[in-house]
């Protein structure tokens, strides 16, 4: 009988070992076929054309640098909203709110975090465009901003949620060692409470950019899909497309093996290096107080 | 020069004030779409196919669809997902592989999800050539639903208590039978929390299934794995940007039928979790 459970048990081990080493798997199994069907478009456009300014697939031009442009000024407009936002209320939840208040805002922030894109593109389509376009009094209100303010809101889930934790995480006898010395609640909070938690902050603004810039059918659905660069400062109100969005709505419609259909994927490895190296980031931060915790309490 | 006490009365009020404006567009969003798109819910709209260019009949075979592809992705990701965390939580040791498998699963995460979709298409759909499939699609929305699953349960097994482990083997038990019979059973309201919260994000999710799994119209059930399906979030898409002269009463509908889908799975884990917590006896 014995011998028997013994197997058993070093199968059973090495099936879960195997699915743990997975993840890694997966990551490389993505990259490869990116890399796949996306390298052959650098044999097949000049690298110069990839970095102009014109993207208009039909007659072969594919610069992506309006596409990354439009990514970028989504993005940052998302970021200028969400961070405010997102650090106000994960201080409010962590270190201001009655109890009661936090267990009716987290929940909610957590609700936002389920809401389908897809679903926050059509509010937007159909009441934020229009409404922006007469209050603005913009040709269209399928613009960069528009793009923002709903990223803005996709991105705050993870934003509030991270910061949140890192907030929560700082030990209590910072905050009460400040409270004891005369500071105020206010004071302690921003003079200790936050700078203990910074690089969970950090993490967190991070991670919420991170989001931001890969979404896609909110942006696809409110952002006009123009592919201009966007140089100007008034390129906030006029409509734009990002790397995402050219992605989905375009994929549909090339061949398989064409040139399009490889740039499409050349698009999705940028994507891949922007999000793995915003990630690498996060997670070394990650890493690095974790050791700074251990060097602390040994 | 403000008092300390003014300055703080002051600032909490701005931030209380930010964060009620950040949280209200939740409750307005929710509340809005309920609003307009329970004229268009009925028996019918429920349950029928749609005809006449989707602009009459229902959305069966998208609510249908949306069912197969999140229970397709519950099948492959929660397996894999809950082996994954228990390899993390309780076989690991601290070194550069455990490493670079949680750098691999922060990196999954972050992947955008239309990155997913074409990953999906290269590998699924066309060098496997499983097609554009229910299949293919439940495969793509799986490893995007990984980490989350993954993350979630491994937190849940950590917060079972090293003393149940101790007690365990003290007795006899080995380490499979320790993890199997003591330590999932006591993590299990965590682990279930996060498995529907990422599929709960699956079945939301439209982009992964674009290339991958979704069709513009069937005007039946999919038949096997191997076929095409509608989905309510592309259907939603679909119908909000494609179909000219779409009653704006079906996109509602529509659009809270799928908010319905995935806020009910949303409820259901924080029921799940706050039961766990208050029963908990450790």
């Amino acid at each position: 009988m014995k011998p028997k459970r013994n197997w058993l048990e070093l199968i059973v081990e090495s099936l879960i070992r195997a699915t743990g080493y997975s993840a890694i798997l997966f990551v490389a199994l993505i990259l490869i076929f990116l890399l796949r069907e996306g390298l052959p478009a650098l044999a097949e456009v000049k690298l110069g054309d990839l970095f102009s300014a014109r993207w208009y697939p039909i007659e072969e031009h594919f610069g992506l640098l309006p596409l990354i442009g439009g990514s970028l000024i989504v993005t940052l407009g998302a970021a200028l909203i969400a961070v405010p936002f997102g650090l106000a209320t994960a201080i409010f939840i962590a270190e201001i709110a009655p109890r009661w208040a936090r267990e009716v805002l987290k929940p909610l922030v957590e609700i936002l975090g389920g809401l389908p894109s897809v679903v926050l593109g059509f509010l937007g389509m159909v009441a934020l465009a229009p409404f922006l376009r007469t209050t603005l009094n913009t040709p269209t209100g399928l613009t960069a901003f528009t793009g923002s303010l709903l990223l803005a809101g996709m991105a705050l889930p993870t934003l509030v949620s991270v910061a949140e934790d890192a907030l929560d995480a700082v030990p209590k006898g910072y905050r009460d060692a400040a409270l004891a010395l005369g500071a105020t609640k206010w004071q302690t909070i921003w003079r200790v409470t936050v700078p203990a938690a910074r690089s969970g902050v950090l993490t967190a603004i991070m991670l919420g950019i991170g989001r931001a810039i890969g979404e896609t059918m909110t942006v696809m659905m409110v952002t006009g899909n123009a592919a201009r660069l966007p140089v100007t400062l008034n390129s906030f109100f006029l409509p734009v497309r990002t790397m995402t969005a050219t992605i989905a709505a375009e994929m549909g419609e090339v061949a398989n093996g064409s040139v399009h259909y490889h740039v499409l994927f050349t698009i999705g490895i940028v994507l891949f290096l922007i999000s793995f190296i915003v990630n690498l980031a996060a997670s070394a931060v990650v890493f690095q107080q974790r050791k700074r915790a251990e060097r602390l309490l040994s | 020069m403000l008092s300390r006490q003014l300055t703080q009365r002051l600032v909490f009020a701005f931030i209380t004030l930010t964060a009620v404006t950040t949280v209200l567009p939740i409750v307005l969003v929710v509340g809005y779409i309920a609003w307009l798109g329970a004229p268009a819910i009925s028996w019918e709209f429920l349950t029928a196919i749609p005809f006449n260019g989707m602009k009459e009949g229902g959305i069966w075979p998208a609510i249908v669809g949306t069912l197969y592809l999140t229970l397709g992705t519950g099948l492959i990701a929660v397996p894999l997902g809950v082996a994954a965390a228990v390899y993390l939580s309780e076989y690991a040791k601290d070194n550069r592989l455990t490493r670079t498998v949680r750098i691999a699963i922060i990196n999954l995460a972050g992947i955008p999800s239309v990155v997913y979709g074409l990953f999906g298409l290269g590998l699924f759909v066309l060098f496997l050539q499983f097609g554009t499939s229910i299949l293919a699609g439940c495969l793509t929305l799986s490893i995007m639903t990984l980490p989350v699953i993954i993350s979630t349960a491994e937190e849940a097994l950590r917060a079972v208590p090293q003393s149940f482990r101790v007690v365990s083997i003290s007795l006899g038990g080995t380490k499979w039978q320790t993890i199997w019979r003591v330590v999932l059973p006591q993590a299990l309201p965590g682990i279930l929390t996060g498995v529907i919260l990422g599929l709960e994000r699956a079945a939301g999710e439209t982009a992964p299934i674009l290339f991958t799994a979704a069709t513009f119209f069937l005007p039946r059930l999919p038949h096997s794995v191997f076929d095409e399906t509608m989905a309510l979030p592309y259907h939603l898409f679909v119908i909000s940007t494609q179909v000219p002269g779409m009653p704006i009463r079906v996109q509602y509908g529509t659009a809270l039928v799928l908010l319905a889908f995935v806020l009910s799975m949303n409820v259901i884990a924080t029921v799940i979790r706050s039961r766990a917590r208050a029963r908990r006896q450790w």
